[in-house]
């Protein structure tokens, strides 16, 4: 993951890009597992309320991340269902459900910039940097700190 | 052929093929120390195992071949070409005798002493000199290979065989033992038949294959569940062959992880030897059932609980002989494990018939543990006070001995024992002996679970804890009932304390199944029995349990989670996790408890309740004897003064109580009364039915935190709240004759000095709570005690009384006891004790009178006690 990240200060890196209300993101090519449609879950009571439940990717059990509502945004209308990256994490795969993900994008080196100051902090918590592109912006997500649970209900 | 003699070959031939390798290896890399090393060892290992098993001539070759190792490897000799065909060669004398040896179980006559000294000789002066004698070939080996169909070699072709050996420049210098060799040829040329029987594999080979087994399993479930919604498909019959193949395969697996239980036993017998001599003690080992397989990985995981636990019957649980002997015991204490199968488990038992587990001792050291204040370690049952010892830094030892009591241990042993998904629970008798069952599942891979549903969303709960199901609601016999909302359900004269999955883990109110029905997965925990209440059952399956990914291992409320038959992810719930988050297992586990303590007999003494109805809830009792009579009156007939109902009754009025404020008394016909009579004062309890009146060993099981109650208990099979009387005679009396005096009734009914202090000391809350009320409206200011202990501590913080009135049967001190300990107090010498038993039999009024009892009472007669202690304090006064 930071060694992608590090690469991408040098030449172009690939990005799979995603939309959540609207806003461009991003992450690694090569973190991404697999690219999902609509999936059954099972919802995991008592669990933090970022974790949207587990579902069963071809025998593995996979856990179920809502991004909208680890980024404090509202919640998708019913009658988008979203669609998933599954990402490993430590030997675990989660799947982040996002509104759309869209194509892989190869981004330039010089577009990347840190975080702005302003940024939501717990945005600015997940997000690895900005990319600035053609007409708007691309949110980095840095899925260690996504997964990271404990500091986001600290935050 | 004996398992010790088939291992030996069996490893002995798999050693013998890779020291062929080894040596071939050492003789490129001479100075190869760890090489050499190997070598030595792996003979070592064959020289110890033959001499161990009786085989000379075996042991005699690999010994001499050992020497030549031996120095080699201190340096002495070097590795030389033909050092390591000499060793070769020694090592093919060691397989065609062991080849013999299979054959015939026994080793052939003869020896090998030409082998043997040019060994010896090698060792000495470092070359090898020519064989002394003509070759000598196994004798004895010759006969039974032709029965085998192998010929020995003719001397005649030695030569050829000088030749193959002398085609390698290296062999030349041996040419000469060749002849030697020429019989080993026969013997290579098959493998050791017993070592092809027996494989050894690695156990991550073991492990690996079991997982995919699970996988496997898994599938098929799958593939069953899409076949139970298609009919009549071509892959009915396929389907079918494939569930018995995975079944067999899954058992078959399964079998190679199997191991006997004993091999975990099989280093106790030397530990209670050491630790009888240690402890000067005598102890005797049995050992039952010790040929109950299961699952190599449950095994290493209850090595140590099991060990830890039989230390503790040694150290802790057996008495030393002289205190066995005291106690009409014989010197020689009994751990007895037992182990047998039981329904897809295996029970482990460890018991001794030691001293049992000292109660008053572990209760004292929960208090100082702060674990417990010490009113509440006296209201716990005895179960509840055994659960302590399953507390970390717990121990009542007196002494830490190098054995145990170290108080580092149980705790341990509960937390391996539960991770594996087993239970222990215990069992304890003073005096008799203490018991460990410990049930765990058989393996560990796949689990059977019952799945349930709760508000739309499916659990699977583990099958080893759940004990039997309950389908309550419309058209069944078992109805929940609620106390103060708390759901119940009456289960065989129990209270069974019940929790709501939907409550427990938060469900959505809205999808909560709008059924009368419920199901009560009837589940235990340790002794902690309990209900889980679901919308729904389904049928159990067989699942792999899957760790719950890392950020949600805070939810206890979860085992793991797997994937079903159906391709749904679910998860599997802990019932630990839920015993512990319905209240606590150690709060909740009265209900088992006060089935434990009732049959010990140390409570719930007879009493006759009358039971009777009011409102819609449960039915209620109050103990007749504190009832004067029973009337009906006409609903008429009661008026109002004050707001309140009262009635004329007997040239008086009667105050009117009812249970519930909004309980409206009958303005026609007749309406039952309970009259609870003090003196000329007397009070009427509204109520809507006399139900029966029953007598009952009565056991307060949950305590009520509601004024007016004192708790609830089992009356005739039902979930009966037994009332404070005292309650609704305060409720009544303060308002009503408030203004009369209190205690100056001349009525027929005796009545006790006011202000006369009294000390009530009686074990059962029930009795106290009953006897406080009943004599504070006496008049006398009373002071309860729940034991003798506490009692007498009043006594010296220079409390005094007036009368002491006693419980004879309690736990501890007893009520004899108690009595003589006053009697021989200075500051308590004189004072008055009456003794309320039910134990009123000659004898024991006898021996009440003898240990100075001033008077004895049976328990219940509140006439005779009212009068008694009326007697006794004017007589002291």
């Amino acid at each position: 993951m930071n060694d992608k990240l590090t690469h991408a200060a040098g030449a172009a890196s690939d990005f799979v890009t995603m939309t959540i209300a609207d806003q461009l993101f991003g992450i690694p090519v090569l973190a991404v597992q697999d690219v999902l449609g609509p999936q059954r879950i099972t919802r995991i009571p008592l669990a933090p309320r970022e974790v949207a439940g587990a579902l069963n990717l071809r025998g593995r059990i996979v856990t179920a991340i809502d991004v909208r509502s680890r980024l404090n945004l509202p919640a998708r209308t019913a009658d988008s269902q979203g669609m998933s990256v599954v990402v490993d994490h430590k030997g675990e795969l989660y799947s982040l459900i996002v509104d759309a993900v869209g194509e892989v994008m190869s981004l330039p080196a010089d577009a990347f910039e840190r975080n702005p100051a302003t940024l939501d902090p717990r945005w600015r918590e997940v997000s690895g940097g900005i990319y600035r592109l053609q007409g708007k912006l691309l949110v980095v997500l840095e899925v260690e700190r996504l997964l990271n649970m404990r500091r986001a209900e600290a935050a | 052929m004996d398992d010790l003699l088939r291992e030996f070959l069996t490893e002995t031939s798999e050693s013998l093929a890779l020291l062929d390798l080894e040596l071939v290896r050492l003789e490129q890399n001479p100075n190869d120390p760890a090489l050499l090393g190997n070598i030595f060892r792996i003979v070592h290992t064959i020289k110890g195992t033959c001499g161990f098993l009786g085989l000379p001539r075996l042991e005699a070759v690999a010994h001499a071949s050992e020497n030549v190792l031996g120095k080699v490897r201190d340096g002495e000799l070097v590795v030389t070409p033909d050092a390591v065909t000499l060793i070769l060669e020694s090592l093919d004398r060691i397989k065609n005798l062991l080849s013999v040896l299979e054959q015939t179980e026994t080793e052939p006559a003869g020896e090998d002493k030409d082998l043997i000294k040019r060994l010896n000789a090698f060792a000495e002066a470092g070359s090898v000199p020519a064989p002394v004698a003509a070759p000598a070939p196994v004798p004895a080996a010759a006969p039974v290979e032709d029965d085998m169909g192998f010929t020995p070699v003719p001397a005649a072709d030695t030569g050829k065989n000088m030749q193959i050996a002398a085609e390698e420049p290296v062999a030349e210098p041996v040419a000469a033992a060749a002849p030697a060799a020429a019989t080993s040829f026969a013997a290579e040329t098959r493998d050791s038949a017993v070592a092809a029987q027996s494989i050894r594999v690695g156990v991550d080979v073991l492990e690996n294959l079991m997982t995919m087994v699970s996988e496997l399993v898994l599938t098929r479930n799958q593939l069953l569940q899409i076949m139970r919604s298609q009919k009549d498909t071509d892959f009915v019959t396929p389907l079918q062959r494939l569930n018995h193949v995975t079944s067999e395969l899954q058992e078959g697996v399964m079998k190679t992880r199997m191991q006997p239980i004993g091999n975990a036993w099989a280093k106790l017998p030397r530990l209670v030897r050491d630790l009888s001599h240690e402890l000067n003690k005598k102890i005797d080992l049995q050992m039952l059932g010790a040929e109950t397989e299961l699952d190599r990985q449950v095994l290493e995981l209850i090595k140590d609980p099991l060990t830890h636990l039989v230390r503790n019957c040694a150290d802790h649980g057996l008495e030393v002989p002289a205190d066995r002997r005291a106690a009409g015991k014989a010197e020689t204490g009994r751990i007895t494990l037992n182990a047998f199968h039981e329904g897809g488990h295996i029970v482990i038992e460890i018991s001794d018939d030691g001293k049992g587990l000292p109660l008053d001792k572990i209760r004292a050291k929960a208090v100082a543990n702060k674990l417990a204040s010490e009113s509440e370690a006296a209201a716990l049952s005895d179960q509840q006070v055994m659960q302590f010892i399953f507390k970390a830094g717990f121990s009542t030892a007196a002494q830490v001995t190098s054995v145990s009591g170290r108080g580092v241990g149980m705790d341990v042993v509960r937390t391996n024992i539960e991770k594996i998904g087993g239970t222990v629970e215990l069992k304890s008798q003073l005096g008799k002996g203490t018991a460990f069952v410990i049930k765990i599942p058989l393996t560990l891979a796949i689990v059977s679970a019952l799945i349930v549903e709760a508000s739309g969303e499916r659990f699977a709960i583990p099958q080893i804890s759940v004990l039997e199901l309950v389908r309550a609601g419309a058209g069944s016999e078992s109805k929940i009932e609620r106390i103060n909302d708390a759901p119940f359900l009456r289960l065989r004269n129990r209270i069974l304390p019940l929790v709501s999955l939907h409550d427990l883990l938060g469900l959505d109110a809205a999808k909560k199944a709008n059924s009368t029905e419920t199901f009560i997965v009837v589940t235990q925990v340790g002794n902690y029995t309990f209900g889980i209440m679901v919308d729904r059952v389904f049928d159990t399956e067989e699942i792999v349990v899957k760790p719950v990914a890392p950020i949600l291992r805070d939810v206890g409320m979860f085992a793991g989670n797997t994937i079903l038959g159906d391709g749904s992810v679910i998860m599997i719930l802990d019932p630990n996790g839920i015993a512990a988050a319905s209240g606590g297992a150690a709060n909740a586990e009265s209900a088992h408890g006060a089935e434990t303590a009732s049959q010990a007999g140390l409570d719930g003494e007879r009493v006759t309740l009358l039971v009777f109805r009011t409102g819609q809830s449960a039915p209620k009792a109050v103990p007749l004897a504190l009832i004067a009579r029973l009337e009906e009156v006409d609903g008429k007939s009661i008026e109002y003064g004050d707001g309140r109902p009262v009635v004329q009754y007997r040239g008086r009025l009667m105050p009117l109580v009812t249970m519930d404020k909004s309980y409206e008394a009958k303005r026609e016909g007749r309406q039952p009364v309970l009259v609870f009579a003090d003196g000329v004062r007397s009070m009427g309890l509204l109520v809507d039915e006399i139900v029966d009146i029953v007598e009952e060993r009565l056991k307060i099981e949950l305590a009520a935190d509601r004024p007016g109650y004192v708790g609830s208990a089992i009356v005739a099979g039902k979930s009966t709240d037994i009332i404070d009387t005292g309650h609704y005679l305060t409720q009544a009396y303060p308002d009503w004759f408030g203004a009369m005096d209190r205690h100056g009734g001349n009525g027929a009914s005796p009545k006790g000095d006011p202000g006369k202090k009294l000390l009530l000391v009686d074990d059962s809350p029930f009795f106290r709570n009953l006897l406080a009320p009943l004599l504070s409206t006496a008049g006398y200011e009373v002071t309860t005690a729940e034991s003798a202990d506490q009692a007498l501590g009043l006594c010296d913080a220079g409390k005094d009384f007036d009368v002491i009135v006693s419980d004879i049967e309690m736990p501890g001190m007893d009520g004899f006891a108690f009595c003589e300990a006053v009697r021989s107090n200075a500051r308590w010498q004189e004072t008055p004790l009456v003794a309320l038993t039910s134990r009123t039999a000659p004898a024991d009024i006898d021996r009440g009178r003898r240990v100075g009892f001033t008077d004895y009472i049976a328990k219940l007669d509140r006439e005779a006690l009212l009068r008694t202690l009326s007697e006794t304090t004017r007589g002291a006064a």
